[in-house]
């Protein structure tokens, strides 16, 4: 290759190093995206080889059956817990950034359940949650708090609360090192010059930490409530969605209606409308950034 | 003598509550994977030996732990080697040449991040079922490699920092621009390697979506996908279940406490970079 020149080799290198990638890009993403629009509109089962085009019907089952539309609210605990899981984090973040004694200790134990696997972790919540011989109960009823033992995920009110919760125990470390990692980007003159001034440990915090991180804490929003949005391993390997659909997310009704009822028209029309969410919510929070840096 | 800090104190009481909440559920599996099935004792109790491993050969044999290990293990380190050697390329393509169509292409991929892959499934399964990849290990490395596309992130704002003027000397030197990658670019990317290689890892283990969905033959099950189905099979056999959840969670615990700087750091570069 060295005998050809510079121009030649620029042109082989850019066709061959992007061919492949390229090729995996348009036909494992941009191919998907475009026949889903195109087979949302459709009544395809999977299998035939023609389908049917039915306009709009799929999306106006989706947003007027409240056994499609419903699923959306057994969401919002996840985005509860996502929201009190980032103030938590951020915390902590805040904690193990300053002088304790052990704090690598913490660092490394409130890390710890972010790499253990997803399907282990929900079967050990099984077993935290279990009515009769769960853990939680009986750690409850050790401390003599009876009255708040539960049927975790049984109980119709509760379920998604407990489910969430298993992401709030594996995910709250991964969100601090992100945090921590902010924080230690930050320049440590500015602090110096914030004691120079007398400003207190929570002023501190409050006028110089928050105001610099606000683009990470926008950005692990974002990976949160798109987290809550696409919830799927808690609900399919602990409750299958149940009490009566009440665990049910927007995903496993899309993977149900797809694979099991082979419904493909209708579970492309629910994975259109499952994207357009993160798109709005991805907007939306572009918005809100730029609105506020306007307002400097 | 110094002064009590009463916020010193509240940081150390927030820090073990908070490695409690971690510890509490592993404990309880930890304890109980070792207890006999007829032993009746409370969860939070010690086993009556930690030298009964009956449950764990039990595992092992039903569950076919170490076959699913091969598969994730085979299945990771080809993918990486994929994500490696495609992300290192575009990266350098698109970070050191200009071209015509170059904003479109750069674009492309970086837009395809809001596409959530776990969307797109429902045509993708029938992409891979026409490809024949249906039940291969092939079909989830090719979405690994193809559908998941964090590393050219990385990779384009590392190679941002590498200088411009190495590769002008090398060329002066006369090296090939295959030559300029192979030997310059591809090494100095290291960090951003090392970077993708713990996420990956981590992502891809943890993963049952796609295992699930692409291979739900028995000879082809991963951690996930085996662990599932053994507790499916042995409902209410808690001990046998804890044993199953401790076994596939050790080599990774091992691992984390080993490398734990490197994840930190390498979590912390995909981030910020991000």
């Amino acid at each position: 290759m060295g005998s050809m020149s510079y121009r030649t080799q620029r042109l082989l290198i850019i066709i061959g190093f992007l061919a492949v990638p390229l090729a995996l890009l348009c036909i494992f993403t941009y191919y998907p995206a475009i026949r889903m629009v195109y087979l949302s509109f459709t009544d395809y089962n999977g299998y035939s080889a023609n389908a049917e085009w039915i306009g709009l019907d799929n999306y106006k089952t989706i947003f007027t059956n409240p056994d499609f539309f419903g699923v959306f609210l057994n969401q919002i605990p996840y985005v509860i817990v996502g929201v009190i899981q980032n103030f938590v984090a951020l915390m902590f973040a805040i904690i193990l950034n300053s002088k304790l004694r052990g704090r690598n200790f913490f660092r490394v134990m409130l890390f710890l359940p972010f790499i253990m696997n997803a399907v282990a972790v929900s079967f050990m919540f099984q077993y935290v949650y279990d009515t009769t011989q769960g853990s939680l109960n009986l750690l409850l009823g050790f401390l003599g708090l009876e009255s708040l033992q539960q049927s975790w995920l049984g109980n119709v009110n509760i379920v998604n609360y407990s489910l969430a919760s298993i992401g709030f125990w594996r995910f709250m470390g991964y969100n601090m090192v992100i945090y921590l990692a902010a924080l230690q980007s930050l320049p440590s003159d500015m602090y110096e010059a914030a004691k120079i001034d007398g400003a207190g440990r929570f002023r501190t915090i409050w006028s110089l930490t928050l105001p610099n991180m606000t683009k990470i804490i926008q950005l692990n929003m974002f990976l949160t409530l798109s987290g809550a949005l696409s919830v799927f391993e808690y609900p399919f390997v602990l409750t299958k969605g149940g009490p009566v659909g009440a665990s049910e997310t927007f995903l496993l009704k899309t993977l149900e209606t797809a694979f099991q009822f082979n419904n493909f028209g209708l579970a492309s029309a629910m994975s259109i409308v499952l994207l357009i969410f993160v798109i709005i919510l991805l907007v939306i929070q572009n918005a809100v950034i730029e609105g506020r840096d306007k307002n400097k | 003598m110094k002064k009590i800090d009463p916020i010193q104190w509240l940081k150390y009481v927030l820090c073990i509550f908070a490695t409690f909440v971690v510890l509490f559920p592993p404990y309880v599996v930890f304890v109980n994977a070792f207890k006999q099935q007829q032993e009746k004792s409370s969860p939070f109790a010690l086993p009556e030996s930690f030298f009964n491993f009956e449950n764990f050969s039990v595992v092992i044999e039903r569950a076919n732990i170490i076959t699913s290990f091969s598969n994730i293990g085979i299945i990771i380190v080809v993918s990486l080697l994929g994500n490696i050697l495609l992300g290192t390329m575009v990266a350098y393509v698109l970070g050191r040449f200009d071209f015509k169509g170059k904003a479109l292409i750069l674009g492309s991929f970086l837009f395809a991040v809001v596409i959530p892959t776990i969307t797109t499934q429902v045509v993708v399964f029938s992409i891979i079922k026409s490809l024949g990849l249906f039940n291969t290990l092939f079909g989830p490395i090719l979405l690994y490699v193809g559908a998941d596309i964090v590393q050219i992130y990385i990779y384009l704002q590392f190679i941002k920092n590498i200088p411009d003027e190495l590769d002008e000397s090398a060329m002066i030197d006369g090296a090939s621009l295959f030559r300029i990658y192979s030997s310059i670019i591809f090494p100095l990317l290291k960090p951003a390697t090392a970077t993708l290689v713990i996420l990956k890892t981590i992502n891809i283990y943890n993963d049952l979506y796609i295992p699930y969905l692409y291979m739900p033959k028995k000879e082809l099950a991963v951690v996930s996908t085996t662990i599932m189905r053994f507790a499916s099979n042995n409902q209410a056999q808690w001990s046998m279940i804890c044993a199953a959840i401790l076994l596939i969670m050790i080599p990774t615990i091992i691992l984390y406490l080993f490398l734990q700087r490197y994840i930190f750091s390498g979590v912390m570069g995909g981030a910020i970079k991000g």
